[in-house]
C-alpha cells in the first residue's frame, strides 16, 4: 500500500476526494451542531417524534427480515446456477435501484390498493396497506431489497462450489451443505447486506410517503414539520434522526467489521 | 470389505467437458488410476461418479447396485481434491468430524464417539498437532493430511482421489505418495485416484486407466500401459517406459544395486529398499556382441518382439526382465536383427529413474 501523497497524481486525487469527503460532512455536521442539546432533547420527549422513530425501525426491519428469507435464497440460485433468463432476473432484482421512488410507490399502489385484487385478499386477512404499516414495509422492502440480494450474491460467489459438493460427499444433504458451509462463509456479506438494506429502509421517504403518509415514518415527519412550520422547527428533528441512525450505522458496521476478522 | 464400483456406458456433458462411453470396473479393494492429460475430463468422472453431476447416459453400480441416481450423500465415498477444500471456517478438528457432525437425528454419533474417531484418524494420518489450528495456517501437505482424515472418517466404501499430490512440492509429494500407499494397505479401501503424473500412477495403481479427451482410450496393469501403449496418443502421453521393480542393495563408487529377477542393474538414487524405476526405450542400447564401454550396465538376452513403428521399431528384449528399446529401420538391418535372436543390450546408470 502506498502512502496517500506518494506522487503528485496521488495529491491531486487526495484533494478531489476530500472535497467529495466535506461534501457528506459538512451539512451533516452542521446540523448536528446547530441544535444545542437542550432542545434536542426537547424533541425526544416530543410523542409524536419518538413514536415516528419506533415505527421507522421496526417497519425497515421487518422489511430487512422479509428480504432475508426471500432474499438470500435468490441470491444463493443466482450465484450457484445458470438457466435461461439468469440476466433477466438480476436485472429486474436491480430495478428498484434505478426507479424514482414515488414512481416505486405509484407503482405498489397500482397492485396493493384498497381496490386491487390483492388489497382486498389481504383485507380479508385484515392487512390493509395504505395508511398502514404494512404499506410502510413493503414500499421500504420495495426500495431496499437490491441491496441484501447483490450483496449475498457477491457472497455466495466467492465460496468455492467445492466446499458444498465435498460436504455432499460425506453425507450432507444440500440443506445441510448450505447452512453449515455457503451459509456461514457466505455470512459476512449477508450481514452487510442487512444492514444495507435496513438502513436504506430507514431512510425513505419517497416510497412510503405515497402508500402510507400516515402513521408516520421519520423522514415524512419531517417533511411535515418542515412545510407547516419552516426549517427552524425541522432543524432538531433531522438531527435527532441523523445522530439515531448514524449512531446505530456505525455501530453495526463496527460490529459486522470485527466478526469478519476474527 | 468395500464394495467394488463399475462405470458402464457413462456419457456426461458438463460446460466444455464431455465424457463418453466410459466403461471402468474397479475391483473391492483396488487402487485404480485414472491418468490423462490436464483438461481431459478426469475431474469430471470422479465428480459424476461421487453422485455430484447426473450423468447423460449410462451406469454407475456400487456394490453391484446401481447407484446413478442416488444423490452423493447416500453413497459413502470420501472425496479428496487437488486444492484440499477445507472448510475455512471451521478448524481442523471440526473438518475432520464434519462428516459426523453434520447428521441428524438419530443418525448423529454421540460425541464422545465423534471425538473417539477423530482420534483415530489423527493418529492414523499423525496430524494430532494440528487439531485446534485454522486450516488457513497449514502446509500443503498438512492440509491435505487433514483432508484424507476427513475424507475416511465416515469409512467410505470407495475413495475419491482427484489429484491429491499435483499441488504439493516435491519432497511432500513423496511422504504423501507413500502416506497413500501406507493407507491403502491399511485400510484396503477401493480407491480411484485421477492424475496426469505418470510416476504417481506406476507407484499407486493396481491398474491404470488411461483418459483422454472424455474417453479411456487403455486400462491394464502399470507395466503394459507403459510397455505397450494401445494408441499413438498413449505412446505419446505417458512415453513408451520399461518399469522395473526390485530391491536397492548397497553398491560402490556411488552406485547402487536394482536387484530383480536374477540380475542387479547399477542405478544412482538416495532411495532405499523396495523401488520402481524407469527407463526409456530410446537410452537403451543394442549390439550383436557383448563388448566394453562406459556404459556400465549391460545384459544379454534374446529377442522376443520386434513392433514395426514406421521409421522407428520397439525391439522387446527378454532377460527377464523383458526391456524394450527402440531403433531405427536403418540400425535394424545393418545389425540384421530378428525374433529368437541373441544380442546384448546396454544402458547408463543415469539414464535409469528410480521412484
Amino acid at each position: 500500500m502506498k502512502s496517500l501523497f506518494a506522487n503528485r497524481m496521488h495529491t491531486m486525487f487526495a484533494v478531489l476526494g476530500l472535497l467529495l469527503v466535506l461534501f457528506i460532512t459538512w451539512p451533516l455536521l452542521r446540523t448536528v451542531l446547530a441544535s444545542p442539546p437542550a432542545l434536542l432533547w426537547q424533541t425526544l420527549l416530543d410523542e409524536e417524534v419518538r413514536s415516528s422513530i419506533w415505527l421507522t425501525f421496526y417497519a425497515s426491519l421487518i422489511a430487512t427480515v422479509i428480504g432475508f428469507f426471500l432474499g438470500v435464497p435468490l441470491a444463493y440460485l443466482l450465484a450457484r446456477t445458470d438457466f435461461p433468463g439468469k440476466r433477466l432476473v438480476e436485472g429486474i432484482v436491480d430495478l428498484p435501484v434505478v426507479v424514482p421512488h414515488s414512481a416505486a410507490g405509484i407503482a405498489l399502489l397500482m397492485v396493493f390498493g384498497r381496490r386491487t385484487l390483492l388489497g382486498r385478499t389481504f383485507s380479508l386477512v385484515g392487512i390493509k396497506f395504505v395508511s398502514a404499516v404494512p404499506g410502510i414495509v413493503i414500499a421500504m422492502l420495495f426500495v431496499s431489497l437490491s441491496h441484501l440480494v447483490n450483496a449475498a450474491r457477491e457472497g455466495f460467489e466467492t465460496v468455492p462450489p467445492r466446499l458444498e459438493r465435498v460436504a455432499r460427499t460425506l453425507g450432507a444433504s444440500p440443506w445441510t451443505a448450505f447452512w453449515r458451509v455457503a451459509f456461514p462463509l457466505a455470512w459476512r456479506s449477508i450481514l452487510s447486506g442487512i444492514i444495507l438494506m435496513w438502513a436504506r429502509g430507514l431512510s425513505e421517504f419517497g416510497a412510503v410517503v405515497i402508500l402510507a403518509y400516515h402513521p408516520t415514518v421519520a423522514p415524512v415527519l419531517l417533511w411535515e414539520r418542515f412545510g407547516s412550520y419552516g426549517l427552524q422547527y425541522a432543524r432538531p428533528v433531522a438531527t435527532l434522526i441523523l445522530l439515531i441512525c448514524l449512531t446505530t450505522f456505525v455501530t453495526l458496521r463496527i460490529v459486522a467489521g470485527r466478526r469478519g476478522r476474527k | 470389505m468395500s464394495g467394488g464400483v463399475q462405470v458402464r456406458d457413462l456419457s456426461v456433458d458438463l460446460g466444455e467437458f464431455h465424457l463418453r462411453e466410459i466403461t471402468l470396473d474397479v475391483a473391492s479393494g483396488e487402487y485404480m488410476v485414472i491418468l490423462g492429460p490436464t483438461g481431459g475430463g478426469k475431474t469430471v468422472l470422479l465428480e459424476t461418479i461421487a453422485g455430484l453431476h447426473g450423468p447423460r447416459r449410462g451406469q454407475v453400480l456400487m456394490n453391484e447396485e446401481d447407484a446413478t441416481t442416488t444423490p452423493p450423500e447416500g453413497r459413502g465415498i470420501g472425496f479428496v481434491y487437488q486444492d484440499y477444500a477445507l472448510f475455512p471456517h471451521l478448524n481442523v478438528a471440526d473438518n475432520i468430524a464434519f462428516g459426523l457432525t453434520q447428521r441428524r437425528g438419530r443418525r448423529r454419533e454421540a460425541r464422545a464417539v465423534v471425538q473417539q474417531r477423530v482420534n483415530e484418524m489423527e493418529q492414523l494420518l499423525s496430524i494430532e498437532h494440528l487439531l485446534h489450528r485454522s486450516p488457513s495456517t497449514l502446509s500443503g501437505g498438512e492440509q491435505q493430511r487433514v483432508a484424507l482424515a476427513r475424507a475416511l472418517i465416515v469409512k467410505p466404501r470407495l475413495l475419491l482421489l482427484d489429484e491429491p499430490l499435483s499441488a504439493l512440492d516435491p519432497s511432500t509429494r513423496e511422504d504423501l505418495q507413500r502416506e497413500l500407499a501406507r493407507l491403502h494397505r491399511t485400510l484396503g479401501t477401493t480407491t480411484i485416484h485421477v492424475t496426469h503424473n505418470f510416476e504417481e500412477a506406476v507407484a499407486l495403481g493396481d491398474r491404470i486407466a488411461v483418459l483422454n479427451a472424455g474417453r479411456i482410450v487403455q486400462v491394464g496393469l502399470p507395466d503394459e500401459i507403459f510397455r505397450k501403449p494401445a494408441s499413438e496418443f498413449v505412446a505419446r502421453f505417458v512415453g513408451v517406459r520399461n518399469i522395473l521393480q526390485g530391491d536397492l542393495l548397497p553398491g560402490n563408487g556411488g552406485y547402487k544395486l536394482l536387484s530383480l529377477d536374477g540380475i542387479q542393474i547399477a542405478v544412482v538414487t538416495e532411495l532405499t529398499g523396495r523401488v520402481r524405476a524407469s527407463i526409456r526405450p530410446e537410452d537403451i542400447f543394442i549390439f550383436q556382441e557383448l563388448r566394453r564401454s562406459s556404459v556400465r550396465n549391460t545384459f544379454r538376452g534374446r529377442i522376443a518382439e520386434i513392433a514395426d513403428r514406421g521409421t522407428l521399431l520397439y525391439v522387446t528384449v527378454h532377460l527377464p526382465p523383458d526391456l524394450t528399446c527402440v531403433i531405427t529401420r536403418r540400425s535394424l538391418e545393418e545389425l540384421e536383427l530378428a525374433v529368437g535372436q541373441e544380442v546384448s543390450i546396454g544402458f547408463k546408470a543415469s539414464a535409469i529413474h528410480v521412484f
